[in-house]
């Protein structure tokens, strides 16, 4: 694992993208991953030779950058010693553009080092110690972040009088802003990590800890920005040499691409030399901080398209046969690629089936693949997830192998979902109604104000004693118990066949976990439908469920009746399960109350 | 809410008073200088002294800082040092050109840059690699080589625009949006590479999100799950970048106007602070603050429309 390549996709297996392995090797050196990596190793070494070249300068070159003779006018590459020709001065071109090199060399440290300066210090002081002087901090920051950078460096031209030096120490005064505000963020996350607590406990000096534990920390982002800083100031000292700023004896690209932008048609090359060089001298600073930014904080995050799970076309699907349930899952198998590039199968061969308006519940531990079996029947897995063989069949169709857009027929109207976490499966941007609405208005043929009204005859049935509020509220104005009514209202919304509840009630208080199932149990007998839930709670399957299934590490190891299973497990983990809920001394609390009066309790 | 607006409202002007104090201050100590560049360089020091005190620049420096101020609030700013034209209508009548060439690229940017988001955030493969590499390459390549490219190649080699020149939009519409077509493009293609890059960051974390499987699980088409949902809850931070970048793009204008000739703003700057001409740079900072302080406003009232978190109550 250790050895992982770099262009490796980390293994994501439930939705947790983080392999310990490959933090591990990350974390070991990044340096050496630094050297490893082609794009950092070529733009750094550009960028070396090109600043090696310019500090010696007074070697390759016998001419001074302003050392003009008549002469050479435009004179062609090679002639009178000059190595690229003379401009239009007769200047050596190739003795300016290594001094240009030298301005750009100093224009990147006094900007960067001024930025870093400002807004490091600031930054740890403004992160590390209290509100009050970070609120002044913060405020004088957002203030100079106001203003365009560039018209207050040529508004306070009459102060420079264009000496690129003074202008690059405002220019840094600028930017430091930024700077600030990505180390600032950096300690106040760090600042409430255990082990600077400790060290404040063990009663080191806030200096101590700040240079030993706080600063390495940034280190890292710091050594990133600096990389894209120096790439920025290069550009603006360029920018206003070329609109003249300054001197006109300081060798510049800018300057140096003015000259010969109004030479173009006559000698382009004059023009082409300083651009190129700019170009790449800006481009390696870029390509350079990318690479550090991989290294150091880990790959950029890839794109995955909403689609619906491809089944590999080389494991043939098993076509069912015989069975007549609802819901027919059949040696059902999905697995994710890890860094290594293999397939981890997480679901191997999962054999399942339900009755129309049967209850089973499907039972394990975390991670036994509970839940990716769930959402492989509704055909919304990740991206990365591979279906490797097996079928699920709905009603007699087969679900594997349809398109998203078939699927979308599906979904809503004959299955439906309801999740463990109510809160981040709502919308946070639109109201409860008009996710209500759009729901239903997608599964049955309705005008806008029909489906709003249906909308608030759900939210009353699912026992929120005031729709109209909640139809006009946001998913943070309401409580996580409401949440989980608005999520069920909108799952029974078309009546749907089958309804799939993936631990509907573990990120609830126990108060509203014995509510929430009992409208969970009552909607399936008043819809007549087939509900499969999820969970890893014995209590809520004796409770609920009219068979069971139990999954341990990716299989089902025991079928069966929930009376039969609870007196006779056959399996030796099922056993374990029950007896662990035996021990446990369950904290539920089963009280039937009434959905209509107990609103007043979680409103809030 | 009006509360809401009229206090940003206030706490810019205050912003405003600040920023044009530290400017003036900085400018105090070049005044000697200023008053010379005015007579030219045949000037002796007696006539120098002579001309401060005729232009008001002997004063305590406060003083004339106060004197501007209340005249500025009475919406007078005084006249230019060398031209004697009224500094407000100098302003008002550049700012056009620059207001012009930098929304039209604000708004060719949010376009550009939502667009090619989306489309590498959930497309992935070719798209996303043809959307990174644009993106990259905007990054790469300095603002001033990307204009002087496109003066090149759209004006020099295929005559499809003029390369220098402003046409007034009030005397030849076509001739206007071919006149500002270089420099807004040349503006866009630096502000479109980071939205690019934003827009596709936040996209790919929206869909990641559990409310987006759960509307999957409804039923929605994956169209409205990805522009009505996911692009409405990452347009925040993106709006964000857009008003750093519109802050960017009018110092970038800057340049863009002198390298294509355009009577705007930025220019008239330039060539103000040159000779020192005190008013004008007074007037452009104050201007260019107040700007800056709408457009933030703006901006938030937006996100707050955006995101009913962050509104107002």
């Amino acid at each position: 694992m250790s050895t992982a390549p770099s262009n490796a996709t980390p293994a994501r297996d439930q939705g947790d993208r983080h392999d310990p392995a490959e933090a591990a090797a990350s974390r070991r050196s990044p340096l050496r991953r630094l050297l490893r990596d082609p794009q950092a190793v070529i733009s750094a070494g550009i960028l070396l030779v090109i600043v090696a070249l310019g500090l010696l300068t007074p070697l390759i070159t016998d001419h001074g950058p302003n050392q003009a003779s008549l002469d050479a006018i435009n004179a062609d590459a090679g002639s009178h010693g000059y190595l690229l020709g003379g401009d239009k001065s007769g200047r050596d071109i190739f003795a300016r553009l290594l001094s240009s090199v030298n301005t750009s060399v100093v224009a990147a440290l006094i900007g960067t080092g001024i930025a870093l300066a400002i807004g490091v210090a600031f930054g740890l002081i403004g992160g590390y110690y209290d509100r009050r002087l970070r609120a002044v901090t913060e405020w004088v920051f957002s203030l100079v972040m106001t203003f365009p950078g560039l018209l207050l460096l040529i508004v306070l031209l009459p102060v420079t009088n264009g000496d690129y030096r003074v202008t690059m120490m405002i220019f840094g005064v600028l930017l430091s802003p930024g700077v600030y505000r990505l180390v600032r963020n950096l300690v106040l996350s760090v600042r409430s990590e255990l082990y600077v607590d400790a060290a404040r406990v063990s009663g080191l000096p806030d200096r101590r800890i700040l240079s030993r534990h706080i600063l390495y920390t940034v280190r890292g982002p710091v050594v990133i920005a600096t990389a894209f800083l120096a790439g920025a100031s290069i550009g603006v000292q360029s920018g206003l040499a070329f609109l003249g700023v300054g001197p006109s004896t300081v060798p510049s690209f800018g300057a140096m691409i003015a000259d010969g932008f109004t030479n173009f048609y006559e000698e382009p090359l004059q023009f082409l030399w300083p651009s190129l060089t700019l170009g790449v001298i800006t481009a390696s600073l870029v390509l350079l901080g990318n690479s550090l930014r991989d290294v150091l904080e880990g790959g950029r995050p890839e794109p995955s398209r909403i689609t619906a799970p491809a089944p590999r076309p080389t494991t043939g699907l098993t076509t069912g046969a015989g069975s007549s349930g609802l819901l027919t899952v059949e040696d059902l198998a999905l697995a994710y690629p890890t860094s290594s590039g293999e397939l981890k199968e997480v679901v191997s061969g999962v054999t399942l089936s339900l009755e129309a308006g049967e209850t089973l519940g499907l039972v394990g531990e975390s991670g036994s693949g509970k839940t990716q079996t769930a959402f492989a029947i509704l055909g919304v897995l990740p991206a990365e997830a591979v279906v490797t063989r097996g079928s699920v069949r709905l009603d007699g169709r087969e679900l594997l192998g349809l398109s998203e857009r078939e699927l979308c027929g599906v979904r809503g109207r004959a299955v439906t979902y309801v999740p463990q976490e109510p809160m981040s499966n709502l919308d946070p941007s639109s109201t409860v109604g008009s996710q209500l609405v759009e729901g239903i208005r997608t599964t049955t043929p309705m005008s806008r104000r029909e489906a709003g009204e249906r909308a608030l005859a759900l939210l009353s049935r699912v026992g929120i004693s005031d729709p109209r509020r909640v139809f006009a509220s946001y998913p943070h104005q309401i409580s996580g118990g409401m949440a989980q009514r608005v999520l069920i209202a909108g799952a029974v919304a078309s009546r749907p066949l089958l309804l799939i509840a993936d631990e509907p009630t573990t990120a609830l208080d126990v108060t509203v976990q014995a509510e929430i199932l009992d409208l969970l149990r009552d909607l399936r007998k008043e819809l007549n439908m087939a509900l499969l839930l999820v969970t890893h709670d014995f209590g809520v399957v004796a409770d609920s469920c009219d068979r069971v299934a139990v999954m341990q590490q990716g299989e089902i190891v025991e079928t069966g009746d929930v009376l039969d299973l609870f007196s006779a497990p056959r399996h030796p983990y099922t056993r374990t399960l029950l007896d662990s809920l035996l021990d446990e001394n369950s904290a539920r609390t089963d009280q039937p109350g009434v959905a209509d009066e107990s609103w007043q309790k979680e409103a809030r | 809410m009006i509360l809401y607006v009229l206090r940003r409202l206030i706490a810019g002007l205050v912003l405003a008073v600040l920023v044009t104090m530290i400017t003036f201050l900085l400018l105090s100590t070049s005044f000697d200088d200023i008053a010379g560049s005015t007579l030219g360089s045949s000037a002796t020091p007696a006539r120098i002294e002579e001309q401060k005190a005729q232009l008001g620049l002997d004063r305590p420096v406060l003083v004339q800082y106060l004197d501007w101020l209340f005249h500025a609030v009475r919406g007078d700013f005084g006249l230019s040092y060398f031209t004697s034209e009224p500094v407000r209508s100098a302003i008002a009548a550049r700012l056009g050109v620059t207001l012009s060439v930098v929304l039209a690229a604000l708004l060719l940017t949010a376009v550009v840059g939502v667009t090619l988001g989306v489309l590498a955030a959930t497309r992935g493969g070719v798209v996303d690699r043809i959307a990174q590499g644009a993106s990259l390459f905007g990054h790469l390549v300095p603002n001033l080589l990307i204009a002087i490219g496109l003066v090149w190649l759209l004006a020099l080699r295929l005559h499809w625009f003029p390369a220098t020149g402003y046409t007034p939009l009030g005397e030849d519409p076509t001739r206007w949006a071919a006149s500002i077509a270089i420099p807004v493009l040349a503006l866009t293609a630096a502000g479109a590479a980071s939205l690019t890059s934003q827009v596709r960051g936040a996209m790919i974390d929206e869909l990641r999100k559990d409310y987006v499987r759960t509307l999957r699980t409804r039923g929605i088409r994956p169209r409205s799950i990805l522009l009505r949902h996911a692009l409405r809850n990452a347009a925040g931070p993106a709006l964000t970048v857009l008003s750093l970048e519109f802050v960017q793009m009018f110092g970038g204008a800057l340049v863009i106007e002198q390298v294509f000739a355009l009577p705007g703003f930025g220019s008239y700057a330039f060539n103000a602070s040159l000779q020192g001409d005190v008013p004008i740079i007074m007037g452009i900072t104050l201007f260019a603050v107040l700007l800056v302080v709408c457009v933030n406003l703006l901006v938030d009232l937006a996100n707050g429309w955006l995101n009913p978190k962050a509104r107002i109550r």
